[in-house]
């Protein structure tokens, strides 16, 4: 019944010349979503990748063990000395990522030109 | 509005995680035929999948053979949802979440539902009940059009 995340790998290069590396999702960011954050996260090469990029903008639905999944990839990206920011989230989840602080450990932008032109 | 001022609308969810989307459609429709503003229709949706999936999750523990009901009643201005499970309630209420303590390892990563719940509506408690099942929490969110 819950629908699939659908996630994949891009990587840029922001306006200043530094590497960044995109996770996109799409879909509904719940329990059953482990594989397509944490475990794309983790298929990472961690020693080349320092900036990353999280792209919600085909997200539909976030609940709170979606939001958990969130936290344990900052926490692991914490630990390898990774940086991360998000994007493409609307309003509600944006407030939402605010309330329980994860903007503490991500810094949110509205879009991936702003995000990049940040980086 | 004054056609909803008694108005119950009534849902029953099989307990299976997804299911509460369902709730959270039939909750955000009956909040737009009440006039709610669509960011307070975004928190309400949160808010009821929140307490759903702790009745599917918690309550009714993935029992299938159980169901989780959602009762939604729209008053003159404000709406009011119950979801009931077969559990026997909270003893007692979960700390706030600590974005930094999860980040230290010091706290579960997850657990963030019910600060939500009581973040987003503008009354929350959780009852339990008399017969040590049909718990239920109870939310409002009052209509407030100037706001």
């Amino acid at each position: 019944m819950q629908s699939e995340t659908k996630s994949r790998v891009d990587q840029l290069t922001s306006p200043a010349g530094h590497p960044v590396t995109v996770l996109r999702f799409e879909g509904d960011i719940a329990s059953t979503s482990k594989d397509a954050v944490l475990g794309l996260y983790q298929a990472l090469p961690k020693s080349d990748v320092k900036l990353i990029l999280l792209d919600f903008t085909k997200v539909d639905y976030i609940n709170s063990s979606g939001i958990a999944l969130v936290i344990q990839l900052l926490i692991e990206a914490a630990s390898a000395g990774q940086k991360v920011y998000a994007f493409g989230l609307s309003a509600h989840f944006t407030k939402v990522f605010t309330m329980v602080g994860i903007t503490k450990y991500a810094g949110l932008f509205a879009s991936q030109t702003e995000a990049l032109a940040a980086l | 509005m004054s056609e909803l001022k008694t108005t119950t609308v009534e849902v029953r969810l099989p307990s299976r995680m997804g299911f509460e989307k369902v709730a959270m459609s039939t909750a955000s429709a009956v909040a737009k035929l009440m006039g709610f503003r669509e960011d307070r229709i975004e928190d309400l949706k949160t808010a009821v999948a929140e307490a759903c999936i702790n009745a599917i999750e918690h309550g009714n523990r993935l029992n299938e053979k159980l169901s989780v009901g959602v009762v939604l009643s729209a008053g003159a201005d404000s709406l009011e949802v119950k979801v009931i499970d077969d559990g026997t309630g909270m003893k007692t209420q979960p700390a706030k979440p600590d974005i930094d303590r999860k980040m230290h390892g010091e706290e579960d990563a997850r657990g963030m539902g019910m600060f939500l719940i009581q973040a987003l509506v503008d009354e929350a408690e959780w009852v339990a009940g008399s017969d040590g099942k049909s718990s239920y929490v109870r939310l409002v969110i009052r209509l407030d059009k100037d706001a």
